[in-house]
């Protein structure tokens, strides 16, 4: 089956790279996502797919063809906008009708077509409509008609919900799932939001400034981020820096340093082979370590750390609580299972203890800079100070 | 709470009472006018009962119908030449990497603010020092003259807000530059193009002053024909052609939105 190639892709605008020599292979009928910040290039990227960019260097290639240098009207390959981009002297039937009317299908067939697609999208009965009558979901759909009607072998999706609200965005998202399996083809799809990303996608590709930085299924990256920034962007994550002190068949023991000049031992898995002394990250989401006010028992799996409660974050579906080591602090995500907790809520400034698997500590072969910090507190939800939370 | 509301209400109707003498200053001449045209009397003093008879005598006039003849055509002519340039200047003027772009809009905006009797003395001038002869070829010059300027503008303050996106997607769809214009350009230009015809078309109708140093003997429109009569004294029949030229006008606009909606719904 025909698979889309991208091979050492280069694109700079007066100098400045904007993609900077992206190699992937994506297999036929697979939805794939590039996600990244803002600015890592992932439109100039699609755009080049579509044709509307030249590249500076590198080849596109879609089955055995070398789409490079087509202009984009001869692309196998259709768009939909950010803004939708509908024809707004057009109703929502000659939108759609659009791409077969240029390649002068007979009227029938036109016909017979658009309802089929507009039946997909379920706008079969605002077909006389214009695009200024339409909300933006409705538009959407629209849009995801008029590409689709054209049998393309790849359909780039460049933040097609970003202009939607949450619920609708949710919504529209299991509905593009469904038309993706429904007709079978490649879709790319470019979103800065890793929920997003993580729910829709076969696989994912992380773009930190022009580069592809890791790609694989989402719980691959989530799981076992390949470098910090990965680990940081995506979900949520505690950084610690360490150094290497003893080496095991299966495991190794890690230094960590608390900051107040004191440091901590844990133990790890690992990935890839670290030498003795040397220095590396560990990465350790939230929601892998327990949090008690009792001492675990005794188990050799398991890491344990002693720490305070500085802040707590009712976040309705769990409780997240940032517990300072030493001058670190580490973010513990507990659920509202009744099973999980303590006889009495944890409070404020208590001494509590925390303790994860050795498996899920996860390292990261790369040094990390403190200033990335631990805690970010703009991407924490609602906090009510000085309330009692996580009510049990 | 209440006192604002009531402020508010004050407000709004001290807004109505203006606009409306606003409107009423406006249009009391016009209606006037139209009235007097039925006035069966030689002067506009009192009304003496209704008649017929000034439209009949313009319809009898041949010098009438000869300016009429004249200004039409002129018209025709100048908002068609003039609407074309209009519209290649505007999609010439969208290339924004263009060196000199700056320069020529700064030469196009200039004509809208020179004194019509600058402009008229000066093309007078230019077809004397020529040799031209004047007659309706140096009006019809004259009034592309004044009227391009217009007409760039009004195209191109359309073309400023388009959506090139919309280029984007179309040319996505398959379409090729030549159907991208014509099925997504055009048609969104169009209300423009049409706006600045209709504007040369009304700029061209009622010019005097250019007209009139530019027309030389015995080339007269519609204008230049009513000044001259007015001098004369005879008013009457000028009161009934002014009230055929609004009817007219009015006719116009109505249609040429009818015209403007099945012309874009057919392309
Ligand atoms: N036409 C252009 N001219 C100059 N620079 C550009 C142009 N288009 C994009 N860039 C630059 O290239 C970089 C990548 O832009 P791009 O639009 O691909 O980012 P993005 O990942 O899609 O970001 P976002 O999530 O904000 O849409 C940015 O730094 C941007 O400023
Ligand atoms: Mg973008």
């Amino acid at each position: 089956m025909t698979e889309i190639r991208i091979e050492n892709l280069s694109k700079d605008f007066d100098g400045f790279l904007a993609v900077d020599d992206v190699n992937i292979a994506i297999p036929f009928g697979e939805l794939y996502s590039f996600l990244g910040p803002s600015g890592c290039g992932k439109t100039t990227l699609l755009r080049m797919i579509a044709g509307f960019e030249i590249p500076r260097s590198g080849r596109i290639v879609l089955g055995e063809q070398d789409i490079t240098d087509l202009p984009p009207y001869k692309r196998p390959v259709n768009t939909i906008f950010q803004n939708y981009s509908l024809f707004p002297h057009m109703t929502v039937f000659d939108n759609v009708a659009f791409g077969l009317h240029i390649r002068k299908t007979p009227r029938e067939d036109i016909r017979a077509q658009v309802h089929k697609m507009l039946a997909l999208v379920k706008m079969e009965d605002q077909a006389s409509k214009y695009p200024a009558q339409l909300s933006g979901g409705q538009k959407q759909r629209i849009a995801i008609a008029r590409a689709l009607i054209n049998e393309p072998k790849v359909l780039l999706l460049d933040e097609p919900l970003a202009a939607l609200d949450l619920k609708l965005r949710q919504h529209m998202l299991i509905e593009l799932m469904n038309i993706h399996d429904a007709v079978g083809i490649t879709f790319i799809y470019v979103t800065h939001d890793q929920s997003e990303a993580m729910s829709i996608s076969d696989r994912v590709a992380v773009m930190e400034n022009g580069r592809i930085v890791q790609s694989g299924p989402p719980d691959d990256i989530y799981e076992r981020p390949a470098s910090i920034f990965s680990a940081y962007f995506i979900g949520e994550t505690n950084l610690f820096s360490a150094e290497v002190v003893g080496l095991e068949d299966e495991y190794v023991q890690l230094k960590c340093d608390s900051g107040d000049g004191q440091s901590f031992e844990i133990d790890s898995t690992f990935h890839f082979t670290p030498v003795l002394g040397q220095k590396l990250t560990v990465s350790l989401r939230p929601e892998k370590i327990a949090i008690t006010r009792g001492k675990p028992g005794n188990q050799d799996d398991f890491n344990v750390l002693r720490g305070t409660i500085e802040d707590i974050l009712y976040l309705g579906t769990h409780t997240q609580y940032i517990v300072k080591v030493g001058k670190l602090r580490v973010r513990v995500f507990s659920q509202h299972k009744r099973v999980y907790f303590d006889e009495k809520a944890l409070d404020w400034e208590e001494p509590v203890w925390l303790f994860w698997h050795d498996t899920d500590t996860w390292l990261i072969n790369e040094i990390h800079e403190p200033d990335q910090g631990n805690i970010n507190p703009e991407s924490v939800g609602s906090i009510q100070r000085g309330k009692r939370a996580g009510a049990n | 709470m209440l006192r604002m509301s009531q402020l508010k209400r004050t407000y709004q109707g001290l807004n109505l009472t203006l606009f409306t003498l606003v409107m009423v200053f406006l249009y009391i001449p016009i209606v006037i006018l139209v009235i007097y045209s039925f006035n069966d009397a030689k002067i506009v003093t009192s009304w003496k009962g209704f008649t017929l008879n000034y439209y009949l005598r313009l319809w009898e006039n041949d010098a009438i119908k000869e300016a009429l003849r004249n200004t039409l055509l002129i018209a025709g002519l100048s908002t068609f030449i003039s609407t074309v340039f209009g519209v290649l200047a505007a999609l010439g003027l969208e290339n924004k990497r263009f060196s000199g772009r700056k320069g020529l809009l700064a030469l196009i905006y200039t004509p809208l603010v020179i004194p019509d009797i600058l402009m008229g003395v000066s093309l007078a001038l230019l077809f004397n020092f020529t040799r031209v002869n004047t007659g309706m070829l140096t009006v019809l010059i004259a009034h592309i003259t004044f009227c391009v300027s217009y007409t760039i503008i009004v195209v191109q303050s359309r073309l400023e807000g388009f959506d090139y996106s919309l280029v984007e997607a179309a040319m996505d769809l398959g379409a090729k530059p030549a159907a991208i214009f014509m099925k997504i350009k055009f048609p969104l230009m169009l209300p423009g193009i049409v706006a600045a015809a209709l504007l040369a078309f009304t700029l061209s109708i009622d010019d005097f002053i250019i007209t009139f140093f530019t027309s030389g003997r015995g080339f007269d429109t519609l204008p230049i024909y009513v000044e001259g009569t007015i001098r004369r004294g005879a008013i009457t029949t000028i009161n009934s052609l002014s009230t055929l030229m609004i009817a007219f006008t009015l006719f116009l606009v109505v249609v040429t939105k009818r015209v403007r909606k099945t012309l874009i719904s057919s392309l």
